[in-house]
């Protein structure tokens, strides 16, 4: 109580710090009067007794400061003096404030930014109420891509009721294409993309709507009215924001479909579940219609009642397992999940944990980015200090307290990086900016990224680390100075100077040692990235663009498909006849999925009379296409393509990948090893006509799995995309092949060209975006370093002018001058180098898993590393050197 | 004259005005001081202005209140004036000044004979 009363009378006192003065001295006057008045009585002449008063009185300043200090205004007004010495001195020295400012900014900025980007991902649980109650199910990744990562309607419902540990089960159609939806408006349709959920999706999830309702049970019934709801930014782009959207309705793939909902801003389907695609509304899966009979097409999302962990839940998802069927309509087909088939782990686990070894590699490297700063900035610091190494000699000389001094510098170091973290606080909001727009980056959650309470939290933090880093270092030298050497050290050549030298020197090869371990690291991703895009993807990605293409193939009372298969081939055939005779096209050709997009699987098929052992699982997954699909995206074939004859009344033909016919062999063991020719599965079968080059389809880096290609006149395809080969740009070729669609169907809706370039991109985008932050920071301490070089090359330069004035004077040749200066330099380049080689052989180990077919003692990395760093330094001390021989001995020796 | 006066201990000169407000009621500093220096019969060695530090402190600690008035001669001076919390706190210094004052008298009163038996 009594603290709380004195701190606020402090406070108090402080504020009203003019008014408590001015009474002090009311009173002090008051009591001299008293005083000379008795004094008088006394006796006294009135001049000696107000002198009597004065005297018994004591010193007026030391009362004054004793009760100002009582009184509680010391602490901080001594802190408001020390704030505005530092701003005037600062704001003298205004290269030196500019400069240190900007290396705080950078190095700062760039660690929030990195922070922000971490928490993002890494520390802050997903956008979901109690997110860390969700799971994704699904058994561990095989060999059949997607299909093999969900589940058929019939297993959703038997995993709901035999597990116990979830409040609720939900999942998503996970095979909507991009572009599924076409939106009416009058003109051209518009391509959207939409994915299908359960019904009870949002509830589980626990997102509420922006406006509006979100799904029914209902909604997802046989013959429900069509319903939809709008992403934020859908709403936003396409609707204007239109607030009275509820209710209304549009044409939607030529149904009357109401919008019922808009969805928040902070739910964006996209960057959660499929991360750098764009989706731009939801639609609810009808469970019961026609879904039930097309096999694996759900993903398991589920929520885990209060107080179950994921410990419990994974026991109780493998023991709901055997109950599960891929279609109860087939009693055999219910063993499929039970072997590892249905395993849940935390949704954050899911969509961030690939990525916690970069994030942490990252934010590693930001921080030896900052390191690298704080040294820099002491080591200017120590020269400021040197330079003032008199003016605090001089404040002590008058009385002014070690602690004081060091509290001053420590408060000069404060607002350094205060201002530096301020500026670094601007730089990092506009680089999340930039990254938040990145739409079409693979990484999850980007478009969510904001700087938060706990990112101003870190910068706070960081900003009074960095501080206490490199203010200390000076702030000790400076306390431990000896006053009466200060005073008589002239500077130049005296011990004082060497001693400043040498820590100095120390603080430069810490620094090129920081600068060479960011620049091996770099180097080795920028080396695996270049290694990945050497990667034969199996096909020609440049010069190809892809479109989505809208047909109508659908025949009334066609009871097999055959009729309209037939019709499909002449709407196939004719497209891609008109398409190809475009001036500039070189090659087209059409197929439901593409490379490194979705993918799905149909069951392993068997060669005809082998037996097919227990033990092989997987199975390849599958591209319905025409002939010339093939040819266009450029993949090889041995044997045969497709022809507009492999109809639908013709034998059942496919061609397979070179690792799934390798993969055949072994059990069938052809002649010659060739499996053209040879038939697989029982009835018709399949008639192998070919076998193609392995494309690497779900990323650059994994295997090439299986792959086997069906005809489109033969099997039913999801959508249809259009490839064109040619070499003139898609935007030139864009207007013309448009054009040619919409007269072949008039609802072809305005298709994006999507270059083929583009996928492959898209899928190195996450690799390609550590590499570029990495070697953005790795420079940045390369650009750090050299700065340091320079500062202390230059400094002792100046410091030596009088003796290197002598050596001119004495006969030393310029060249010599120059060499030994530059000497300097390459002993401080050579120490940090070997130091930060031997630091990096340790440190890239770490780094091994991330890196892509690079060794991480690769000697190409190491060496271009030295050599880079030995090329910086000597530049850094050319300069110097330069001016060193440029010292007229005449100028330098009477200048002292 | 000047050497064999007393330095006063931290803390003291508090006790003192204290003892003095509470023996003497309402009175300004300068008052105050006087009747230290009368009280210790010019024993102790006290710069007058010292007095104002301890007086601000006093009052920040809630144990005497002061009030601006008019001096016998009709001066304005302010005054001070012990407050029931301060006369708490003075039973307790003066309790401890006593038994400490006590125990170094003890202390001091051991003859040569006495410590080493």
């Amino acid at each position: 109580m009594s603290i709380l009363r004195r701190a606020f009378a402090r406070l108090r006192s402080f504020a009203s710090k003019p008014p408590l003065d001015a009474e002090l001295e009311a009173e002090i006057a008051a009591h001299i009067e008293l005083a000379t008045q008795l004094n008088i009585e006394r006796g006294l002449t009135p001049i000696e007794a107000r002198r009597q008063a004065l005297v018994r009185f004591g010193g007026m300043d030391l009362v004054k400061d004793q009760h100002r200090e009582a009184r509680g205004i010391m602490k901080l007004d001594i802190l408001l003096q020390d704030f505005r010495y530092t701003i005037r001195s600062l704001s003298r020295d205004r290269g030196f404030t500019l400069i240190a400012i900007l290396l705080l900014a950078l190095g700062i900025g760039a660690n929030i930014a990195v922070f922000s980007v971490v928490n993002n991902l890494l520390l802050r649980p997903l956008p979901f109420p109690d997110a860390e109650r969700l799971v994704w199910i699904a058994p561990p990744p095989t060999k059949c891509g997607l299909s093999c990562a969900t589940y058929s309607t019939d297993a959703y419902d038997e995993f709901r009721t035999y597990s116990r540990s979830y409040q609720d089960v939900t999942g998503y159609f996970a095979f909507s294409g991009p572009g599924n939806l076409n939106l009416s408006l009058g003109g051209a349709p518009i391509p959207a993309t939409s994915v299908d959920v359960i019904a009870n999706f949002f509830q589980v999830l626990g997102v509420q709507p922006a406006m509006g309702r979100l799904f029914r049970p209902e909604d997802g019934n046989n013959g429900a009215a069509p319903v939809i709801v709008l992403s934020d930014a859908w709403w936003h782009r396409q609707f204007n924001a239109d607030p009275n959207i509820i209710g209304k309705a549009f044409d939607i793939n030529g149904q009357q479909t109401t919008v019922i909902g808009v969805l928040p801003g902070t739910f964006d389907f996209g960057a959660v579940f499929s991360p750098g695609v764009k989706i731009d509304a939801l639609t609810p899966l009808n469970l019961y219609g026609p879904p039930r009979d097309e096999g694996n097409i759900i993903t398991m999302i589920g929520r885990l009642k209060p107080g179950v962990t994921l410990g419990q839940a994974v026991p109780d998802a493998a023991s709901a397992a055997p109950h599960m069927c891929w279609n109860n309509k087939y009693p055999d087909s219910c063993k499929g999940y039970a072997k590892d088939g249905v395993v849940p782990v935390s949704l954050k686990e899911y969509i961030s944990g690939k990525l916690r070894r970069s994030l942490v590699v990252l934010w590693s490297a930001v921080a030896g980015v900052l390191l690298i700063a704080c040294v820099n900035l002491s080591n200017l610091l120590l020269a400021r200090a040197a330079a003032r190494t008199k003016e605090f000699a001089m404040r002590t000389a008058l009385g002014a307290s070690r602690l004081r001094i060091v509290r001053q510098l420590l408060t000069e170091s404060l607002i350094l990086s205060s201002s530096g973290a301020i500026c670094g606080l601007a730089l990092a909001a506009a680089l999340i900016a930039w990254l938040r727009h990145q739409t079409a980056l693979a990484l999850p959650l980007v478009s969510l990224l904001h700087i938060d309470g706990a990112a101003l939290g870190w910068t706070v933090l960081i900003a009074v680390v960095a501080a206490g880093l490199f203010g200390l270092l000076p702030g000790m030298r400076m306390a431990a100075g000896n006053l009466q050497d200060s005073l008589k050290d002239s500077g130049a050549g005296s011990g004082q100077g060497r001693k400043h030298e040498r820590l100095r020197s120390i603080l430069v090869v810490t620094e090129v040692a920081l600068a060479c371990v960011l620049l091996v690291g770099a180097g080795l991703l920028l080396r695996s990235f270049l290694r990945v895009l050497d990667v034969d993807m199996g096909f020609e990605p440049q010069h190809a663009a892809a479109v989505n293409v809208d047909y109508d193939d659908n025949v009334p009372n066609d009871k097999t498909g055959a009729l309209s298969a037939a019709r499909r081939g002449v709407i196939f055939k004719q497209v891609i006849d008109r398409v190809s005779a475009i001036p500039g096209v070189q090659a087209a050709g059409i197929s439901d999925y593409l490379p490194l997009g979705q993918n799905r699987a149909w069951g392993l098929p068997w060669p005809r009379g082998v037996k097919q052992p227990e033990n092989v699982h997987g199975s390849p997954l599958v591209y319905v296409m025409t002939p010339g699909y093939l040819h266009a995206m450029g993949t090889g074939i041995h044997g045969r393509d497709l022809t507009w004859d492999d109809g639908p009344n013709s034998q059942a033909v496919v061609l397979i990948n070179r690792s799934f016919a390798n993969f055949l062999d072994k059990y069938a063991k052809w002649p010659n090893h060739d499996a053209v020719g040879h038939i697989l599965g029982d009835g018709k079968g399949l008639l192998i006509i070919g076998v193609v080059d392995d494309v690497h389809e779900e990323s650059a880096e994994g295997d090439a799995g299986w792959q086997i290609y069906y005809s489109a006149m033969q099997n039913g395809p999801n959508g249809a995309q259009l490839i064109l080969r040619s070499t003139l740009p898609p935007a030139t070729l864009s207007s013309s092949v448009m054009r040619t669609l919409r007269d072949i169907n008039p609802k072809q809706a305005m298709a994006e060209f999507r270059p083929i370039q583009s996928l492959v991109d898209h899928a190195n985008s996450p690799r390609q975006f550590f590499m570029l932050l990495a070697s953005s920071f790795a420079g940045l301490g390369l650009l750090l370093a050299a700065i340091g070089i320079y500062g202390v090359i230059s400094y002792s330069v100046t410091q030596r002018t009088q003796e290197i004035g002598i050596r001119m004077a004495l006969g030393a040749t310029v060249a010599k001058v120059q060499r030994s200066v530059l000497a300097k330099t390459l002993r401080l380049a050579v120490i940090g180098i070997a130091t930060g080689a031997i630091v990096s052989l340790v440190v890239s180990r770490t780094i091994a898993a991330l890196l892509f077919d690079t060794n991480p003692t690769d000697p190409l990395a190491f060496a271009a590393t030295v050599l880079l760093i030995g090329g910086v330094a000597l530049l850094a001390g050319y300069l110097p050197a330069r001016r060193a021989s440029r010292i007229n001995p005449m100028v330098a020796l009477r200048n002292n | 004259m000047g050497e064999s006066k007393l330095d006063l201990l931290q803390g003291t000169l508090d006790l003192m005005v204290l003892q003095t407000l509470a023996a003497i009621g309402s009175q300004h500093g300068y008052g105050i001081a006087r009747r230290i220096e009368q009280a210790s019969q010019d024993e102790v060695l006290l710069n007058q202005g010292t007095i104002y530090a301890s007086l601000v402190r006093l009052q920040q600690r809630g144990w005497i209140s002061a009030e601006w008035g008019t001096s016998d001669n009709n001066r304005k001076a302010k005054f001070y004036s012990i407050t029931r919390n301060g006369r708490k706190q003075l039973e307790k210094d003066a309790a401890y000044w006593q038994r400490l004052s006590d125990v170094m008298g003890r202390v001091l009163a051991m003859s040569p004979e006495e410590s080493a038996s």
